[in-house]
C-alpha cells in the first residue's frame, strides 16, 4: 500500500474466497492442434513471474503450492483468425472486449478477426476466478506478452520465407511486410499447414500504451448485437434435450435439520424425481409448475434453533468479536495515546454498514448434465474452476470427468464465487439419469446466496490546530480488512480488524468491506474537518501526500465545482475519496434533502477514477458510471434484514436497489495514465459514493449519519 | 378477455394424463397452440415451452421489467400475465422485433449507445421502450425516466438507456414511423 510508510501485511481478505487446490490442464498440446487445427499456437506459462499472480492466490500466500501450468495461450488459424484463451468469467464488465482489444493491439490484427474463449474449464487454462479487480493488471499482460510472442514468430515464418532479417520487417493489419521489397504475406498464409507451438519467453516486450492502436479506444461490446436481439443464451435460457426442471425444498430457517421426510404425494405423480440427500431435498419434474407442484407433495419437518435479529446486529458484531489478534489483523505506529494528547480537536465516532444482498438480475442457475460418468455443467460463476472442483469433490469424480461452462452471465457483482445452484442441478441429474436445469427463484436468491458483510467501525482521532492529523485509531468489526489503512499522513496510528461470529453466510462483494471502511474514514475526515474549520477538500489535501489521490481528488473537484455556496434550502455538497486495488477515486455528491417529507435526492455526482492505462475509456466509462449508480443502493437503502433464522424482506419490493427515478447526473472523468500498468475498474469506483452524500447530507442538513443504508426511510426525524 | 381460459375442456392426454386444451397464442405474427394451463404465467410459457427465451425471469413479482413483452402493443410483466388472458391479442417479444435482418430503432439506438453491460435486463428495457415510443413518439427524459421506473438494470447503465430512448424517438420520426 503505497500510502503507507509501514510495511503491513494483512491477513487474506476474509470475504474474498481463496482456497484453491493445484491444478494440471488436461488437454495436451497435440490435442489442441487437434481441436483447432493447424496453425500457430503460443503458451503461457505460470512460472512465468506474471502468470504467477492469476493461478496464485491474490494476496500472495502460499507461494509454495503455486502450480507449474499454463494460464493463457493464443492460436492463429489456418484462415488467420485468431483465438485466444482464458478462464476469465463476462459478466457485464466487458472483459471478453477489453481482452479481445488487447490481443488484436500487440498481434496487429483486425478486431473483428478475435474470438475470446472464456471460462470453459476443458477448453481454457485454470484460472483462479474473475475476482478482486485482477482481470486487467494480471490477465492483460500475459495475453499480451503471448500476442507479442506470437507476432514474433510470424514475423519469423516471414523473414525465414524470404531469406531477410527479421529486423526490417513490419508486422500490421493481419499482414507481414517486407517496406524494402514491399512484399507482404498474411497471417493466414503464414499459418498454413503447420503446427507450430511455443512456450512463452521470459522477456518479450510488449507495446507501450503511447503505441497502442486498438487498445485504448472505445470499441463497442463484442457480440453485442446478440443482446438486443435476445439470442444471447444465459444459464437460465439453456435447453438440453430431455432436459427436466428442478426445484430444492428449502429449510425453513437458517441451519434446521430434517427429523421427518414423506414423499409419497410427490412421488406419486409422474415424471416427477424425489431426492433425499441429507438434509437436502428436491424434485426435478417436466417444467417448473409441475415440480412446484411436487414440492407441495412433500411433507418435512424440520428441527429449528432460535437466531439472532438484525435488531441487535451490531451490539452482537462487537459482543462477539474474536479476543485473540495476530499481528497480521492489526498495524500500529507511534503512539495514538500521545497523538491525542497532542491533538486541539478530538473525535471518537461509531459508523456501521448493513448486510447487503447481491441481487445480480440473472439468479444463481445451473445446468447439469452427465453422460457415461462425465458432468457437464453450465453455471453463471465467477469461479468455473473452483465450482469444477467443489463437483468432483462432492460426485467423488475426477476433475478432468467435469466440465464447467460460464456463458456470459447476468452480473455477480461478488455474489457467484460458489457452485450451489450447479451441484443442486448436477444432484438431480444424477439421480433422474437426464440433465436438469435449476434457476433459482428471487426469494432464493435473497435468502440462501451469500451477503455483503455487515460492521461496524470505530475510529479515535486527534487533529491539531493547523489542521494536522495527529492521532487515528480505527477498529473494523467483521465486515473485513479491504482499505482498512488511511492514506492520510498519521504519525500516530493504530488499525485493527476484529473477527466476529457473523450471523449471516457472508461473501464477496463489488469493493468488499472498502465501502464500509471508506464510509468510515471518509465521513469522519469530513467531522474533523469541520471540527478544525477547514475545507473539507483542503483538509484532505494537507494531509496527504500520495500524488495519485491528490489528482483524482483535485480533479473531481475542478469538474464537480468544489467548494460550492448552497443556493437553496436543503442543498448540500460533500466529497469523499481514497485508493484500493490499484484504483484511485475521488466522487462529489450534490443532494437535496426536504426535511419536511425526510427525502433525500442526490442531485449530481461527479466521479474522477484513475487506474493507469485506459484499454477501453467506454468500458470504463461504464464500470464507474454503473458502480456509482450500484452505490447509490447500499448508501440510500439497501439492508437485508433478518429475524431468527428468516430474511425478512426477500424480493425487490420490499429490498429497494436504484431505479431510474434515484438517479442523479452522473460524470465521470478518466484520468488516463499511459506510463502506468492498467489496472481493474470494476470495484474502486462504488467506493467514495456513500461518503461523498453522507457528506453532502450533512452540509444540507446538519445531521451526520453513520450507518449504511443512510436513509431507507427517509431523514430521521430527531436532530443529531 | 379471458375466452380461452374460460372455454378450457379437461381431456386425456396420450399418458392418460389430464390436459387442457391447447391455447392459441400469435407471437410475433405467428401462431402457436400452448399446452400450458392456462393459468400458467405468459413468461414460464414463451421460455419453456415456446424456446423464446429473450423475456427474462428475473424476480416472478412484476418489480423487475426483465420479462416485459408487448401484448397488444402495450409493455406488460409476461411473469403477471396468465396465458390465458394473453389468447386474444398479438404478442410481440424481443426476438420478433428484427424485421428481414434490420434490427428495430430501439434495438439499433441500444446498439450504438452501448446501453447494456450484462443485458439481461436489455430485451425488457427494449420492449418497454418500444411500448413507451408507440404511445409517445417524442418523450422528455422524464417521461422516459417514468416509464422505466419498473424495469431494473443492476449494472447501472441507467443514463445511456435513456440517451438510446432518446435516439430511438429521433430515428423513429426522422423514418416517418
Amino acid at each position: 500500500m503505497s500510502g503507507s510508510s509501514v510495511k503491513f501485511v494483512p491477513e487474506p481478505e476474509r470475504y474474498e474466497f481463496t482456497a484453491g487446490p493445484m491444478h494440471h490442464f488436461e488437454l495436451a498440446r497435440r490435442d489442441f492442434f487437434k481441436f483447432l487445427g493447424a496453425g500457430i499456437a503460443v503458451f503461457a506459462v505460470a512460472k512465468d513471474s506474471l502468470a504467477k499472480q492469476e493461478t496464485a492466490p491474490t494476496h500472495g500466500f502460499h507461494q509454495e503450492e503455486l502450480p507449474q501450468d499454463i494460464t493463457a495461450w493464443l492460436h492463429i488459424g489456418e484462415d488467420g483468425n485468431v483465438t485466444a484463451f482464458t478462464g476469465k468469467v463476462e459478466i457485464g464488465q466487458n472483459i471478453r472486449t477489453s481482452l479481445a482489444q488487447t490481443v488484436a493491439d500487440e498481434l496487429r490484427v483486425p478486431f473483428e478477426s478475435v474470438t475470446m474463449v472464456t471460462a470453459d474449464t476443458a477448453l481454457t487454462p485454470f484460472d483462479f476466478g474473475t475476482v478482486g479487480s485482477r482481470s486487467m493488471p494480471t490477465m492483460s499482460p500475459q495475453l499480451r506478452r503471448v500476442a507479442s510472442s506470437a507476432r514474433d514468430l510470424l514475423v519469423g515464418a516471414a523473414a525465414k520465407e524470404w531469406n531477410v532479417a527479421v529486423e526490417g520487417l513490419v508486422a500490421a493489419n493481419g499482414k507481414v511486410t517486407d517496406p524494402a521489397t514491399g512484399r507482404s504475406v498474411s497471417y493466414a498464409e503464414l499459418a498454413h499447414g503447420k503446427t507450430l507451438a511455443r512456450n512463452l519467453p521470459a522477456e518479450d516486450p510488449v507495446t507501450p500504451p503511447d503505441q497502442w492502436t486498438i487498445a485504448g479506444q472505445p470499441i463497442p461490446k463484442k457480440d453485442g448485437r446478440t443482446f438486443v436481439t435476445g439470442k444471447h443464451q444465459y444459464t437460465p435460457d439453456i435447453r438440453r434435450p430431455g432436459m427436466l426442471y428442478g426445484k430444492v425444498l428449502r429449510p425453513p430457517s437458517f441451519h434446521a435439520t430434517l427429523t421427518s421426510f414423506d414423499a409419497k404425494a410427490a412421488q406419486a405423480m409422474s415424471g416427477v424425481i424425489v431426492v433425499r440427500d441429507g438434509d437436502f431435498v428436491a424434485v426435478a419434474a417436466s417444467n417448473e409448475r409441475e415440480a412446484g407442484k411436487a414440492l407441495e407433495g412433500i411433507h418435512t419437518e424440520w428441527k429449528e434453533i432460535p437466531q439472532t435479529s438484525s435488531k441487535e446486529l451490531f451490539s452482537l458484531l462487537k459482543q462477539n468479536a474474536s479476543t485473540k489478534s495476530d499481528e497480521r489483523s492489526r498495524k500500529s505506529k507511534g503512539s495514538v495515546e500521545d497523538g491525542l494528547l497532542a491533538a486541539t480537536h478530538r473525535l471518537d465516532a461509531t459508523y456501521t454498514v448493513a448486510f447487503i444482498a447481491h441481487a445480480p438480475l440473472e439468479p444463481r442457475a445451473a445446468v447439469a448434465e452427465w453422460s457415461d460418468g462425465k458432468l457437464t455443467v453450465w453455471t453463471g460463476s465467477q469461479r468455473p474452476f473452483a465450482v469444477r472442483d467443489e463437483l468432483a469433490d462432492v460426485f467423488h469424480v475426477a476433475e478432468s470427468n467435469v466440465r464447467v461452462i460460464v456463458p456470459d452471465t447476468g452480473s455477480a457483482y461478488g455474489g457467484k464465487h460458489t457452485g450451489d445452484a450447479a451441484l443442486e442441478a448436477a444432484r438431480l441429474a444424477r439421480a433422474a439419469g437426464r440433465p436438469v436445469r435449476v434457476v433459482w427463484t428471487r426469494e432464493e436468491e435473497f435468502t440462501w446466496a451469500y451477503f455483503r458483510p455487515a460492521g461496524v467501525m470505530e475510529i479515535k482521532s486527534g487533529v491539531a490546530a493547523d489542521g494536522t492529523l495527529t492521532a487515528w485509531e480505527f477498529h473494523n468489526y467483521n465486515s473485513g480488512m479491504s482499505a482498512i489503512e488511511t492514506p492520510y499522513i498519521v504519525p500516530n496510528q493504530h488499525i485493527q480488524f476484529h473477527s466476529t461470529d457473523c450471523p449471516l453466510r457472508s461473501g464477496s462483494y463489488r469493493g468488499l468491506a472498502a465501502t464500509g471502511n471508506f464510509f468510515a474514514r471518509e465521513s469522519h475526515m469530513d467531522e474533523l474537518a469541520h471540527a478544525a474549520q477547514i475545507d473539507s477538500l483542503e483538509f484532505r489535501l494537507k494531509n496527504l501526500s500520495d500524488p495519485r489521490l491528490r489528482a483524482v481528488f483535485e480533479t473531481a473537484a475542478k469538474s464537480f465545482g468544489w467548494p460550492r455556496k448552497k443556493t437553496r434550502e436543503g442543498q448540500g455538497f460533500g466529497i469523499a475519496g481514497g485508493f484500493e486495488k490499484g484504483g484511485y477515486v475521488a466522487t462529489c455528491a450534490e443532494v437535496a434533502a426536504d426535511r419536511p417529507s425526510g427525502a433525500v435526492q442526490v442531485v449530481r455526482m461527479t466521479t474522477a477514477f484513475e487506474c493507469g492505462a485506459i484499454v477501453n475509456p467506454d468500458g470504463l466509462r461504464h464500470q464507474v458510471i454503473g458502480a456509482n449508480i450500484q452505490g447509490l443502493g447500499g448508501a440510500l437503502f439497501e439492508s437485508i434484514e433478518f429475524e431468527n433464522g428468516h430474511i425478512t424482506n426477500p424480493r425487490f419490493s420490499r429490498y429497494r436497489v436504484p431505479r431510474f427515478r434515484d438517479l442523479p447526473e452522473i460524470e465521470a472523468v478518466l484520468l488516463d495514465r499511459k506510463d502506468l500498468p492498467s489496472a481493474g475498474a470494476g470495484e474502486t469506483p462504488i467506493m467514495a459514493v456513500a461518503p461523498a452524500i453522507g457528506n453532502a447530507i450533512f452540509h444540507a442538513t446538519g445531521t451526520r449519519l453513520r450507518a449504511l443504508p443512510m436513509v431507507p426511510h427517509g431523514l430521521p426525524t430527531a436532530k443529531a | 378477455m379471458a375466452e380461452s381460459g374460460d372455454v378450457v375442456a379437461r381431456f386425456r392426454g396420450p399418458r392418460g394424463e389430464i390436459m387442457a386444451k391447447p391455447i392459441e397464442l400469435e407471437i410475433n405474427g405467428r401462431r402457436y397452440a400452448v399446452q400450458s394451463d392456462p393459468d400458467t404465467p405468459l413468461l414460464a410459457a414463451l421460455r419453456d415451452e415456446l424456446g423464446l427465451t429473450g423475456a427474462k425471469y428475473g424476480c416472478g413479482e412484476g418489480q423487475c421489467g426483465a420479462c416485459t413483452v408487448l401484448i397488444g402493443g402495450l409493455a406488460r410483466r409476461s411473469c403477471q400475465v396468465p396465458v390465458s388472458a394473453a389468447a386474444a391479442k398479438p404478442i410481440t417479444t424481443i426476438e420478433g422485433l428484427e424485421k428481414d435482418g434490420q434490427l428495430h430503432p430501439v434495438q439499433q439506438a441500444f446498439l450504438d449507445a452501448g446501453a447494456f453491460q450484462c443485458a439481461y435486463c436489455t430485451p425488457g428495457m427494449i420492449l418497454s421502450s418500444v411500448g413507451l415510443l408507440s404511445a409517445n413518439p417524442n418523450p422528455t427524459s422524464a417521461e422516459i425516466v417514468q416509464s422505466l421506473q419498473g424495469n431494473l438494470c443492476r449494472c447501472g447503465t441507467h443514463p445511456r438507456i435513456v440517451a438510446a430512448v432518446h435516439h430511438a424517438a429521433k430515428s423513429m420520426q426522422e423514418r416517418g414511423r
